[in-house]
């Protein structure tokens, strides 16, 4: 298949990505530039010094929404795909509504109580949406260590499942970005499939 | 019982136990994780009254702080 064929029917798709941080900023850059029709990003963070070790922002951007910032460099990678931005906090309620037609949602949070919220918000409320989960990734090298797990149809994660950040452990750009492809390419592979 | 853990046939003594039961059993202490057997969640407060038998696929999900 031809790279203009995989565009068009990937153009036909909504992606949602919940949180633009690390994992979300790299992987929607990812998907933009694979051309999904729509991606729905919400964050409601400002970007912050300590986020450019990792995520796609740049230094002029300190103290922009995430979400704006987020869709003025997916733009300017040329990429025709759609950006819906949310600048909101994400919660039960509010998840349904955001995510509403998406047919993949990519979890892409920092904090695992609020990976757990989302996991069993999307589990319970949109049964049958594939959701995938970054859990994993702190710190540097143990290449081998990273992979994707298929729970069942609707569950994957991707990560080494083991190691959290902390202060001697912190998250950087290789491993955080790993995940965060790891989790773009298996969008596209659950797309290419429909 | 032989259960699927994770994708491994575990075996037990027992016919029959909870999610807690076996959280203790296995020495699984780390608490942010999300739990499904045979495909369906099983939220927190039902640990205790929710019971694994005889070739259940049960799969626990480990959430780290990071990304």
């Amino acid at each position: 298949m031809k790279f203009s064929e995989i565009k068009s029917h990937l153009a036909k798709f909504r992606v949602g990505i919940a949180g633009a941080g690390g994992l979300g900023s790299n992987c929607a850059v990812a998907l933009a530039r694979s051309g999904i029709g729509t991606l729905v990003i919400s964050d409601f963070d400002l970007i912050v010094e300590a986020n450019l070790n990792r995520q796609f922002y740049f230094a002029d951007q300190i103290g922009m929404k995430k979400t704006l910032a987020l869709k003025e460099n997916i733009e300017r990678t040329g990429s025709a795909t759609r950006i819906i931005a949310n600048q909101i906090e994400l919660n039960p309620d509010n998840i349904p509504l955001i995510f509403s037609g998406c047919e993949v949602i990519v979890e892409a949070f920092d904090m695992a109580d609020m990976k757990e919220m989302l996991i069993e918000t999307v589990l319970i409320r949109m049964p049958g949406i594939p959701l995938i989960v970054g859990s994993g990734m702190a710190g540097w090298g143990k290449n081998e260590y990273i992979k994707c797990r298929k729970i069942d149809d609707q569950l994957f994660v991707c990560g080494d499942e083991t190691t959290e950040v902390s202060e001697d452990l912190p998250p950087m750009a290789p491993r955080v970005g790993i995940v965060a492809n790891m989790q773009a390419n298996l969008v596209i592979e659950i797309l290419m499939k429909k | 019982m032989k259960i699927l853990l994770n994708n491994r046939e575990e075996e037990f003594d027992k016919e029959s136990f909870s999610i807690n039961e076996l959280l203790i059993l296995k020495k699984l202490s780390f608490k942010m994780r999300i739990i499904k057997i045979n495909g369906t969640l099983v939220q927190k407060d039902s640990y205790d009254n929710t019971y694994i038998k005889d070739s259940d696929n049960v799969q626990i999900l480990y959430l780290m702080s990071g990304g």
